[in-house]
């Protein structure tokens, strides 16, 4: 916690703050399509992809045909990820001759790149061809990124509008925010990240003589193309296996700390749009705040239990203070690069939003610091969140947070003059509920089956089990639900002895935490869209504001806490008080 | 205007309501009963396994702690008693205020003319002793009965003919008769007054059960209470989170197990019940049936609870001028002469017109006379002329000298005709003033001595003392107020702006009227109004609450969705407090229910953990265990901080029902005023409170050695 530390973190926000403010605007004009400039020079090619797709432009659709459009897109692209995963030793750019993606880490990894979570049960560079990582996970990449931030924009839409039936097109808003958004800002920062070093090649492995004469090799490849959209769409899938602990796609401070900034601009961003699309910039403001006090409350936490380090190295006589020498604290699977500031700036950021790429070991954390990141994901992904996914997840909490507190005023509840029903309200819980029974009730099984335990690393030192060894599979499910896609790595989740469940269970996880909330979220868009808006009053809920702040974070804290304290307790909690001893 | 006549009020601890509710609530332990309410019954299931697991066990001889065991089991069904007997109070309230009204109705017998459908006609006049005796249950819609002086009118129905007057104290507590009459507004009559002169033939309007005081019966009594929007919504979120705890205490039973160790059903029995929001799943019927009670102790039937609900979140108040915001009757404000006659001249006829005149206007000119030392006295033999709706005047004959002389007030139309009659000239400058007074929201009466056109007399219509500090109020809690008036644009606008209202709607018909509210509705603004008139059916059944007054046509009452017994329109407004004091009270307490949990977790969980052996320092010393660090509260042993949460799960119910019954503090703030005091209150008061209460019951609970 030195001042490295603290002018990281307020140089971080700031700089977040200076995005946002122009990405969210330029997206409410996208989404509406009034982005006349950009609209010049690429509308052709807007045109010409409803051409080719038949796409009737000025067509709305109702929320179901919302919803089922994004299922059989997702459904589509998922097949066609899994094909080139199981063909990629017959397809070309395959220049380490690697063989098939098995059967149940093709589906895995289809899976997990469907649902924008880029859990990897694989090495990236050994298991991936140039064509399987260039093309399928890449495409995904955008892919599930540009369908979270559809259904962000439908979800306001639905508040926004007044008894109406429709809440969008979902081909165009994919197209146009695809067009407009995603592929201009990636092609721009992957410029960037190829000038700071980040390697970008079509050619084979680096062959390479040791001073001792020993011949070995570098895996390459396209890195830099598929890094940009990895941190913009908050996917988090790395090209190399130490993703972004890696030189070769992370090579500099600066880099470090765009690549961290890129992963929650567009999340940040939607506020922006957020606002502007409800006429309540005020409301845009505290939803910002709300996410932002919870981002800084992580930030903190994990800078500063993993800064004091662990009782155990200093019995061991270890010195943990920082200085001039030595980092001090917990450096155990750290950069020495990045040290123990910029590590936990990015163990917030990434598991804050559902991004899920790493600079450093999360399972290597102090017990108190890894609950941290745990929770964040627990939180339900709305610390920023995913592209699109941390709004819609949001909303929902500021739906329960209005009715809870909305009764409180004397009224039915009311979230800018939309009343909340029992439509909203049943969808709402719904979306809290699936995650917390996905994530209970997997990890009940991850270590009550013989298969799961199978994969646990950590052991007590007497060789049974272990807090640390609960946490793994607490965490692995939390990110497979969650979408996040980091990993307490201690776990193993796929080896050729055991293939089946955990690739199985965590897809299951992975699917479970994104379509049906999803359904859920438009659901609710639908239903509010319907609603006539009622204008507001001093009598009216307050949406803006510090208090308003504090209710939202309250709400989103209670809930978390009471779902998963029991189940943390027994984990990281009891592991701490243990290592104090 | 309104005498605001109370219904007795009963203690909220009244002893025979407490015993009858002590019985009701273990009837209501009944599973087909309980179902209703997700999470009670989950509560009751949960006692029930936990009672039948220890029964096996003790029978099987298994080593139980007897005493510890049945000290939890004792506390869950508690917990499940005490939100029936929370309920059981809300209804046996609700039955004792029904029971007053049940007793007018019984053992009635009426004299029915005719049957429904018959087509016969039916003779005219007096029928004394005709028809046939029939008990009052047997009469269906569409009969006619006779109802004499003295007897009580059998069932809710409208006047085909007759005039009487009728005590209507046992449902308005107002002890003066009113006068009911055939035709008009006035024709509505309810079953259970009682006619104290003349006679009069009624035509049954309802089916037997279905009147008036029968559905406010069953609706205080809770019997066809149906569940409110709101209701749902917030027993699907109870549900779910019912869920959610469900799954989290479930599946902490495998996480033990992955540490060789069992937490056993009892604790995780304990731990789910205290979890799940039993205080607020406990407390809902019983806050919606207290809604419907305190609407009944105001004197206003509500015909669902739907509209009690609807009533708190109205934006648009539409409120009568007459009477409600003003006295109605015109008071003397000013004597305005023409030119060429003096001040007192004017005043000292228009209070000879006024003398014998025993209206409050004719009385009020009389007074502001004398506060200016005008008094004449009435002149010996002087005839009185009362007012007509002909001749819209008044005033007094008298001779003097042989002479006859005519004094008139009236309207100016009238008055001037009258002088011109008498070939008196009109002053130049009489318009003019008749002008201004209208302008101003004034009713100018115009004086006339025979021929002699002498000025005008302003009458004022008077908004009534404190309307502008209540209009205020309602303003701060987002109510817009509109006044509806028969007056001119410029009348109405003056009034208006005196009462401080915030719109108002002018030359008002109920085809205005009904326009307004569709307007506004239109905007998703959501209406109340009160009327009485046949007239107003259309926009009582339009508006969102739409109160109807007592002395209202049958047209008026069925039309709306509240009747107020009173007839007094101001109580529009304390309808809409009582909605949005049930609305505050289920989110005060329901935020109050999850906020506890926070305290619960710290008291449960570590004592619950700590009988896992892996992560005892030494065997079998729960104290030693590494989860014992987390007794934050320093409870005195695992199994007191389990029983003291449990008794702190059961009693908080109790605790909270007089909350419940009374409702939360209403004050009309801004909704972030309110919304901040209440998360203040509730939210963070929730969260702190049941650590100290916890606490202490713990200490209590190794006091006395219970665990």
């Amino acid at each position: 916690m030195n001042a490295r530390f603290w002018v990281l973190t307020a140089a971080y926000f700031a700089s977040l703050v200076a995005i946002a403010i122009p990405l969210g605007h330029f997206m409410t004009r996208v989404f509406a399509g009034e982005n006349r400039a950009s609209r010049r020079a690429l509308g052709w090619l807007e045109r010409g992809v409803y051409r080719v797709a038949r796409v009737e432009a000025t067509e709305e659709q109702t929320w179901t045909a919302y919803a089922g459009s994004i299922l059989l897109f997702s459904l589509g692209t998922q097949l066609v990820t899994y094909a080139i995963l199981r063909l990629q030793r017959a397809l070309p750019f395959n220049p380490t001759h690697l063989g098939a993606v098995p059967p149940w880490l093709a589906f895995n990894t289809a899976t997990s790149f469907t649902t924008n979570t880029d859990w990897q049960s694989y090495g990236g560079e050994a298991t991936m061809s140039y064509a399987s990582q260039a093309v399928a996970l890449t495409s995904q990449n955008f892919f599930s990124a540009g369908v979270g931030v559809c259904v962000a924009i439908a979800l306001i839409r639905g508040v926004a509008r007044s008894e109406s039936p429709t809440i969008g097109n979902f081909w165009v808003d994919l197209v146009r925010v695809h067009l407009y958004v995603l592929l201009p800002i990636s092609a721009l920062y992957a410029l960037f990240l190829v000038s700071q070093g980040v390697i970008q090649t079509w050619q084979g492995p680096l062959a390479w003589t040791a001073l001792d004469g020993a011949h070995s090799s570098i895996l390459r490849g396209p890195v830099a193309s598929q890094e940009a959209i990895k941190m913009l769409g908050t996917n988090g899938g790395g090209y190399f296996n130490a993703n972004s602990a890696h030189p070769w796609e992370n090579p500099t401070p600066l880099s470090d700390f765009v690549q961290m900034l890129s992963i929650w601009s567009i999340p940040a961003a939607l506020c922006v749009t957020l606002g502007e699309m409800l006429h309540s910039r005020g409301h845009g403001r505290a939803v910002f705040g709300a996410m932002a006090l919870l981002g800084v409350l992580g930030v903190v936490a994990i800078a500063y239990f993993e800064s004091r380090g662990t009782p155990v190295l200093a019995r061991a006589g270890a010195d943990l203070l920082a200085s001039g020498q030595q980092p001090g604290g917990n450096m155990e699977g750290k950069e020495l690069r990045f040290g123990i500031a910029d590590s936990a700036l990015f163990a917030a950021i990434t598991t804050g939003a559902s991004c899920g790429a790493v600079t450093s070991m999360h399972d290597s954390f102090t017990p108190l610091g890894g609950l941290v990141p745990m929770f964040d994901i627990q939180l339900g992904e709305v610390v920023f969140g995913g592209a699109g996914a941390g709004m819609y997840g949001m909303l929902v909490y500021v739906v329960l947070a209005v009715f809870l507190a909305g009764l409180m005023v004397g009224r039915t509840p009311e979230y800018l003059g939309k009343k909340i029903d029992s439509r909203d309200v049943r969808f709402a819980a719904l979306y809290v509920l699936i995650p917390a029974f996905s994530i209970l009730i997997f990890s009940a099984l991850g270590v009550a089956t013989a298969a799961g335990r199978a994969g646990i690393l950590n052991a007590a030192p007497d060789g049974g089990p272990s807090p640390h060894g609960l946490s793994e599979v607490l965490y692995a499910y939390s990110s497979g639900t969650g979408n996040n896609g980091s990993a307490f790595a201690g776990l193993t989740a796929y080896s050729p002895e055991h293939p089946i469940f955990w690739s199985l269970t965590l897809a299951i996880a992975m699917f479970v935490g994104r379509f049906p909330l999803i359904i859920a979220a438009l659901a609710i868009a639908g239903n509010m869209a319907k609603k006539r808006r009622v204008p507001l009053g001093p009598g009216s809920f307050p949406v803006e504001g510090g208090l308003f702040v504090g209710l939202l974070v309250g709400t989103v804290v209670i809930v978390g806490a009471l779902t998963f304290f029991p189940a943390l307790a027994m984990g990281p909690i009891v592991e701490h008080v243990i290592l104090q001893r | 205007m309104s005498k605001h006549v109370v219904r007795k009020q009963h203690a909220l601890w009244d002893p025979s309501i407490v015993r009858s509710a002590l019985l009701e609530s273990v009837k209501k332990l009944d599973p087909r009963a309980m179902a209703k309410n997700p999470v009670m019954f989950v509560v009751e299931v949960g006692s029930l396994l936990v009672t039948l697991l220890f029964l096996r066990d003790v029978v099987r001889g298994a080593r139980v702690e007897v005493k510890f065991a049945v000290q939890v089991i004792a506390w869950l069904w508690f917990t499940v008693v005490f939100a029936n007997f929370a309920e059981a109070m809300a209804e046996g309230r609700g039955k004792a205020q029904a029971d007053t009204l049940r007793k007018m109705r019984t053992t009635t017998s009426a004299r029915r003319l005719r049957r429904a459908f018959d087509e016969a006609p039916l003779a005219s006049g007096p029928l004394e002793g005709r028809g046939e005796e029939v008990a009052a249950t047997e009469l269906k819609k569409g009969d006619v009965v006779w109802v004499a002086a003295g007897e009580l009118i059998p069932a809710d129905g409208e006047i085909v003919e007759g005039i009487a007057s009728v005590d209507e104290s046992a449902i308005t507590g107002e002890s003066a008769p009113v006068v009911r009459e055939a035709g008009g507004d006035r024709s509505a009559v309810t079953g259970g007054t009682r006619v104290l002169s003349d006679w009069l033939k009624v035509e049954i309007r309802q089916d037997p059960g279905a009147g008036f005081i029968d559905r406010m019966i069953a609706l205080v009594e809770g019997s066809s209470r149906q569940k409110t929007p709101n209701e749902i919504a917030l027993t699907i979120l109870l549900s779910a989170l019912t869920l959610i705890f469900l799954v989290a205490v479930a599946t902490l039973e495998p996480l033990a197990q992955f540490f060789g160790g069992s937490l056993g059903v009892m604790a995780l029995v304990a731990l789910l019940v205290c979890l799940i929001p039993t205080t607020i799943g406990g407390l809902l019927s019983a806050i919606g049936i207290a809604g419907m009670d305190r609407l009944v102790q105001h004197n206003v039937l509500a015909t669902s609870g739907r509209a009690v609900e609807a009533a708190g979140d109205i934006d648009v108040l539409m409120l009568d001028k007459t009477g409600t915001i003003t006295f109605g009757n015109r008071q003397a404000f000013e004597f305005l002469p023409v030119s060429g006659v003096e001040q007192s001249e004017l005043a000292r006829v228009a209070t000879l017109a006024s003398l014998a005149d025993e209206t409050p206007e004719g009385k009020s000119i009389v007074t502001l006379a004398s506060q200016r030392g005008i008094a004449p006295p009435l002149p010996d033999g002087a005839r009185f002329v009362p007012f007509t709706a002909r001749t819209r005047m008044s005033g007094v004959d008298y001779v003097v000298g042989g002479e006859t002389r005519m004094l008139r007030k009236g309207a100016s139309d009238m008055a001037v005709s009258f002088a011109k009659a008498k070939n008196g000239p009109v002053p130049g400058d009489l318009q003019g003033i008749v002008s201004k007074v209208a302008g101003e929201g004034g009713t100018p009466l115009v004086v006339a001595d025979g021929a002699r056109l002498l000025g005008v007399v302003y009458l004022k219509d008077t908004v009534k003392p404190g309307m502008r500090e209540r209009f205020e109020r309602m303003r701060a809690m987002g109510i817009k107020t509109v006044m509806i008036t028969g007056d001119n644009p410029l009348t109405a606008k003056k009034i208006a702006e005196e009462a401080g209202v915030d719109d108002f709607l002018a030359e008002a018909t109920p085809e205005a009227k009904l326009a307004y509210i569709q307007q506004m509705q239109q905007g998703g603004r959501l209406v109340a109004m009160t009327g009485d008139g046949t007239n107003d059916a259309p926009a009582l059944a339009r508006a969102d609450v739409g109160v109807a007054m007592n002395t209202g046509t049958q047209a008026a009452k069925e039309a709306g969705n509240m009747v107020d017994l009173d007839s007094d329109p101001t109580k529009l407004i304390e309808v809409v407090e009582i909605g949005k004091q049930l609305l505050m009270t289920r989110g005060a307490l329901t935020t109050f229910s999850i906020a506890n949990d926070v305290a619960k977790y710290f008291a449960i969980l570590p004592a619950m953990f700590t009988g896992l052996i892996a992560f005892q320092a030494r065997q079998s010393d729960p104290r030693s265990s590494a989860f014992w660090a987390l007794n934050v509260m320093r409870l005195g042993s695992p199994q007191s901080a389990i029983l003291s949460a449990v008794i702190f799960n059961a009693l908080v119910i109790v605790a909270l029902i007089p909350l419940a019954l009374r409702g939360v503090t209403y004050r009309p703030l801004g909704a972030g005023a309110l919304l901040r005091r209440n998360l203040l209150v509730y939210g963070l008061g929730g969260v702190v409170a049941p650590f100290v209460a916890i606490k202490v019951i713990d200490l209590a609970v190794n006091l006395l050695h219970l665990a």
